[in-house]
């Protein structure tokens, strides 16, 4: 039974963009996939001609007895916060917004992921199914509303990060949860080494902790929980307590660390993987997975310093030569991405380039 | 006698050890089925690598000459994903059984995909870490069929299932290519085709490496047992366990058969009388298991439950989970055979679900026993029939087929963990449309275009849904005529 949460700003146009899709690939026409446009400095830009799917938009159903919510993709990320709010749930990923307009479906695309990810899971691993049209204008629908589905390929998780490329995204089923009863985020002033230690033991130790992140001199943990539990963890740390808001600025970027004019790196390494050794400012997230560096070291030495601790690495921000943005890719992994793109996107009309250089 | 098969066991002896090859046909027996032991067939021959590269080569082999490859981890699947190819090639990966690292730095492990899912956990246990999805058959089945399958267990509505446990896994593509899907980061570039790769039944490319998420093991677990005169009051309190905020680490249904069988089974002390029996276990930090255990207690209370029983220790906590997890071998003493059905649904059409498997069941004449992930809201009904009878196991086939129609017509899947392998090939066309078939098999072909791994299971031919579709239209009657009472 579905169920409109706010019927006046509730709109259908899956069957309107079924059409311009396909009339874009009758005429070979590139298509800009626009949702709030609040992701489009996250990659690199794209030529065609725009696709507004920000009219498509409304909670089509969501149960919090089962946990689903399933949101057609261009609502306001905002709104779908706020019911599950009215609900004590929340998206488990914690998604970054990255600007007051940002839908459902550009979150999913770009398979966004905040603070809590270590812990919960990633944007990708809470997409249970999902509806979208290909680059021939068809539409299809994988996965489902239930928590577990085994049939076929599991092509709604592919589409979580695809950027696009693969398919315009209609509706997406997501699995929810509730709201920790408390959440308590305490600072201990330790510098990077120290503080990387402190979040692998963290790690591996059954603690409630939903946030782990180091910057500027000191490592922010935050606790999340019953109130007894979060409390005595809390207070086996130490610490300062300081205010929540902490997570926002980290996650929506707009901490002062963000606000600097040179290149900025995100660094992805195994949690136990020591700091690069690479100059510049550092900020630790995600347990010590997630890696920010402004520097202006050549990209070629980012890269491979990455490489080296078995990670990678990603220039979000700041001038440089295009090649160097993100490490090559495995040829063998290249040619298969590639018919990938063929089966979804034949004529190559959807964001092309944003994923791939070459198609 | 056959040339084609000669030159390519001379072929594979040069690259596969002494040991890495089987062509008796006495022994080779021992490979005809998987779980699902109605499906049976006799391989062309076995080859059991010890090596990525000697995978390698087999492929490379088989691609050369045109011949089927079906890989096979322990043989423990149910739904004849591992069956055999007249023709073709099984490949074992059992000998490819060694955990190559534990981290516990980096809560990671490392392992072949012929390792055990449960030795994962053992090896990782002096770290106080564990892997967390847990089949039932996870003393035998092995991560690489994990992998294939995207196994659950009875924890993955707070835990996840396979694929939210898998960092990397490296592939082999029919043409021999390693790529290396995923990393040990929380994030890769690219296309995420680890998620394509793993639930892909083996027909995408054959596991030969894999690293796991390792969790910390909770500081504590508390089982609750309820028993409830009415199943459908069961039904309501798993819902209302969930609305009341908390996600069990595990939370189980049985119905009657199920529970006498069980019991008669493993003397779990389960209350033989009830219409059905919820398990709920709770873990987490002391404080949290505490709180939570008390409001799980209320809405049991208040949702109807003629028993609510706390495991006093672990040794009672371990007895009635026992109870639970050989409900499979119970139910079988009941008949002489019965067939694992593995169906999922909304959790909120538990009630009537169940109402209309009880429908089935009499109307096929078969005695049904129901245990369910209730949490999740995967159902395993167990059809109990005798195939000495003559058409009993057609009736029973019926009867599965039906359920799953159902499952799909309530908004749900046709399968919530085993698979599609052979045993549910004609569902896949009531749950997708031509589009949906035609875009996996594209995908298939972008990863083996000669369509030589695992062919003929997971993804039916537009051809094969069609012809079902007019045989159902001929038959006077729609798929299943049974269920307009939904």
């Amino acid at each position: 039974m579905p169920r409109l949460v706010d019927p006046e700003q509730d709109s259908d146009l899956g069957d309107r963009l079924c059409d311009r899709v396909a009339e874009a690939f009758a005429q070979r026409t590139p298509l800009r996939i626009v949702g709030g446009d609040t992701k489009a400095e996250l990659g690199p830009a794209v030529c065609g001609e725009p696709l507004r799917v920000t009219g498509h938009r409304g909670i089509v159903d969501y149960q919090p007895g089962e946990l689903v919510l399933t949101a057609r993709a261009g609502t306001p990320l905002a709104q779908i916060e706020a019911e599950l709010a009215r609900h004590g749930q929340m998206l488990p990923f914690e998604p970054p917004r990255l600007g007051p307009g940002a839908t459902l479906g550009g979150t999913i695309a770009c398979n966004l992921s905040g603070p809590r990810r270590p812990w919960a899971g990633s944007a990708r691993d809470h997409v249970l199914g999902c509806s979208l049209i290909d680059g021939r204008g068809q539409r299809m629908r994988f996965g489902g509303q239930v928590m577990k589905n085994v049939a076929g390929y599991d092509v709604s998780r592919l589409m979580a990060g695809a950027s696009g490329t693969l398919g315009v995204l209609l509706d997406i089923s997501l699995k929810v949860l509730p709201r920790p009863a408390t959440e308590v985020t305490l600072a201990l002033a330790i510098d990077a080494h120290a503080a990387l230690e402190r979040m692998q033991r963290l790690a591996a130790q059954p603690v409630p902790l939903s946030a782990a992140c180091w910057l500027d001199g000191r490592l922010y943990l935050r606790f999340s929980g019953a109130p007894a539990a979060v409390a005595y963890h809390a207070g086996c740390v130490g610490g300062t307590e300081v205010a929540p808001d902490f997570w926002q600025s980290v996650n929506e970027r707009s901490h002062s660390f963000f606000s600097d004019a040179r290149p900025l790196w995100r660094l992805s390494l195994p949690t136990c993987a020591m700091q690069p050794d690479l100059d510049g400012d550092w900020l630790i997230d995600w347990g010590g997975a997630r890696r920010w560096l402004l520097s202006d070291a050549p990209g070629q030495w980012v890269h491979e310093r990455a490489r080296r601790l078995g990670g990678h690495a990603l220039r979000e921000r700041g001038a440089g030569a295009d090649n160097e943005r993100m490490a090559a890719t495995d040829p063998a992994l290249l040619v298969l991405s590639r018919r990938l793109k063929q089966v979804f996107d034949p004529a190559g009309i959807l964001n092309r380039g944003r994923m791939y250089r070459e198609f | 006698m056959d040339r084609q098969r000669d030159e390519l066991i001379a072929q594979l002896r040069q690259v596969l050890p002494p040991d890495g090859l089987c062509t008796e046909a006495s022994m080779l027996h021992a490979w005809e089925c998987d779980g699902m032991s109605a499906l049976r067939q006799v391989p062309w021959l076995v080859v059991l690598p010890q090596t990525t590269a000697h995978v390698q080569a087999v492929l490379r082999l088989c691609r050369e000459h045109g011949i089927p490859v079906v890989a096979r981890g322990a043989g423990t699947g149910l739904s004849g994903g591992a069956m055999p190819h007249e023709r073709g090639v099984l490949l074992s990966l059992a000998k490819m059984n060694a955990i190559l690292d534990i981290d516990p730095l980096a809560c990671t492990a490392r392992v072949q995909p012929g390792v055990r899912n449960l030795a994962v956990s053992e090896a990782a246990r002096p770290h106080g870490l564990y892997y967390a999805p847990d089949p039932s058959s996870q003393i035998a089945c092995t991560i690489g069929g994990n992998v294939a399958e995207n196994s659950g267990g009875v924890h993955c509505l707070k835990y996840g299932l396979t694929v939210h446990n898998v960092m990397r896994v490296q592939l082999v593509t029919m043409d021999g290519y390693c790529l290396e899907l995923g990393t040990e980061t929380l994030d890769s570039p690219g296309y995420d085709l680890l998620a394509l790769a793993v639930g892909s039944e083996g027909l995408l490319g054959v596991v030969t490496e894999v690293t796991l998420r390792l969790l910390p093991r909770p500081e504590c677990s508390q089982l609750l047992l309820a028993a409830f005169d009415d199943v459908a009051r069961a039904a309501d309190a798993v819902g209302a366990i969930i609305a009341a905020g908390v996600i069990p680490a595990g939370l189980e249904m049985m119905d009657n058969p199920a529970i006498r069988a069980a019991e008669a089974f493993v003397h779990a002390g389960y209350p033989t009388d009830a219409a059905a029996l919820l398990l709920c276990e709770l873990d987490g930090p002391v404080a949290d298991v505490i709180e939570q255990t008390g409001w799980v207690e209320a809405v049991l209370g208040k949702a109807g439950a003629s028993e609510i029983r706390r495991a006093r220790d672990e040794t009672e906590r371990a007895l009635l989970w026992k109870g639970r997890k050989s409900a499979f071998p119970a139910v079988g003493r009941l008949a002489p055979d019965y067939y694992c059905m593995d169906g999922s649904i909304p959790r909120r059409r538990l009630a009537d679900v169940l109402q209309g498997i009880a429908g089935l069941s009499q109307r096929y004449g078969l005695a049904v026993a129901n245990v369910f992930h209730a949490g999740d809201g995967n159902l395993h009904p167990l059809i109990l029939y005798d195939a000495n009878q003559p058409d009993e196991l057609a009736r029973a086939e019926a009867f599965g087929a039906d359920i799953l129609g159902l499952c799909v017509q309530v908004g749900g899947s046709i399968t919530g963990e085993h698979g599609v392998g052979v045993e549910k090939i004609d569902q896949m066309c009531l749950q997708f449309g031509a589009a949906e078939l035609a875009c996996f098999h594209a995908i298939k072909q972008a990863f083996d275009p000669d369509l030589l791994l695992n062919p003929g299971k997971a993804v039916p031919t537009l051809h094969r849904c069609a012809e079902l579709g007019t045989m159902h239209v001929h038959a006077g009657q729609l798929p299943h005529a049974g269920l307009e009472r939904f």
